[in-house]
């Protein structure tokens, strides 16, 4: 969310309000900083920034050598300019359409705090470049009807495949962004289900079939009109192996109006964590 | 599909009907992430509303930062919250806004843990 990104840019970490949120990244960041990707797969949401509402893709890819940093508003985050993987993000696309995930294909793309914040929680200090290259992937969340659950779970195992088939020897993480249970307007604004949020924190590794049953009415009524980001988390964990090792997890609230985790998985059965 | 609807209303959950009422209003928002569309909103918001083809409505609840008639006329908050944060408002903000709450209070409920429902 942009709060986190701005609590990082305004080096407000250590603040009393943020430092556990912060804090609970920290084992996450000292192992992917020993496990670096190549690329990163940013599952996420545009923020009405990239996105307008003449055409909302449900799907989209950036296949661009390069990706601006956004101005939602407040001016463009102090981060590097995201630097694209053409040659994987046209397989993927070419990949994925044959397996029947008609996705919108984006050669423009700013992208926002949806991608940024997510990469600097990774990365918080990421001087003149990222560590690794980004293919963008959006997820219509903003505007019902949003895919279902299942879709994205389905997307996900459809993009675990084309990774694979790629001819040319890539680490590649696959990052499923969004805020837990959340939301911003009407009565129920600053709704916080934390029951919810653990179940699924627990079942995204051991049983995401049963998140991918659920309807987007079960998880706006549970998680709150904004907590329905979580449907991105499927299309990560469907793009992992069915069996994975859970190397970090941690969950806060509150970061602004939301629910905050974070949980890393190794993609091998039986890793060390 | 009842439940849905139901949730939909209670929750401005933002569907085809809210887009095609709040569109004017949705874009003229979305145009403030430009620095000198921001510039020119500042200098006449009326008539910034008015060229982007705002209902007499739809202007007023910009003019008077009515967030919930906002909402109540298409708005999104993704796009009225954009509004807010021209006028340096966060989302704790809008939160208490929507609740009956100040920005202080709806702060301290959300740092006790948020608002549990059922």
């Amino acid at each position: 969310m942009p709060s986190i990104g701005a609590a990082m840019d305004n080096r407000k970490t250590e603040d009393p309000y943020w430092q556990p949120l912060f804090d609970g990244y920290a084992p996450a960041r000292e192992w992917m900083a020993r496990n670096p990707p190549d690329v990163a797969i940013v599952v996420y949401n545009d923020h009405a920034n990239a996105v307008g509402l003449d055409m909302v893709p449900t799907f989209a890819i950036g296949t661009a050598e390069s990706f601006d940093v956004a101005d939602e508003g407040w001016g463009r985050r102090p981060v590097p300019r995201v630097v694209g993987a053409p040659d994987l993000a046209e397989h993927l696309v070419v990949s994925l359409m044959d397996d029947s995930f008609d996705l919108t294909v984006c050669q423009q793309l700013d992208v926002d705090h949806g991608l940024t914040v997510p990469l600097s929680v990774y990365c918080p200090d990421p001087g003149e470049a990222w560590p690794c290259a980004v293919i963008p992937l959006l997820v219509n969340v903003l505007q019902y009807p949003q895919p279902t659950a299942g879709r994205c779970y389905a997307l996900g195992q459809a993009l675990g495949r084309a990774v694979a088939s790629f001819p040319q020897d890539l680490d590649v993480a696959v990052f499923g962004t969004g805020g837990m249970s959340h939301q911003l307007a009407g009565a129920r604004a600053g709704l916080i289900n934390t029951s919810f949020d653990r179940m699924f924190l627990d079942a995204i590794e051991t049983d995401p079939e049963s998140l991918a049953a659920l309807t987007r009415e079960d998880y706006i009524r549970e998680a709150g009109s904004e907590g329905i980001e979580l449907i991105m988390w499927l299309v990560m964990r469907g793009a992992l192996n069915p069996k994975v090792t859970r190397v970090h997890e941690t969950y806060h609230v509150p970061a602004s109006n939301t629910a905050a985790a974070l949980a890393l998985f190794d993609n091998v059965a039986g890793g060390v964590a | 599909m009842a439940e849905g609807k139901r949730l939909a209303q209670a929750n401005y959950v933002f569907d085809g009907a809210h887009s095609r009422r709040g569109y004017a209003l949705n874009r003229m928002c979305a145009s403030l992430t430009d620095a000198a569309n921001r510039e020119r909103f500042g200098s006449d918001e009326a008539a910034y509303c008015d060229a982007y083809g705002l209902t007499p409505e739809q202007k007023r609840a910009i003019v008077e930062r009515d967030w919930t008639g906002m909402l109540d006329l298409g708005g999104s908050i993704f796009y009225t919250f954009k509004l807010a944060v021209l006028d340096k408002l966060s989302m704790q903000h809008l939160g208490g806004v929507f609740t009956g709450m100040t920005a202080e209070e709806f702060a301290a409920t959300m740092r006790a843990g948020g608002r549990c429902f059922g």
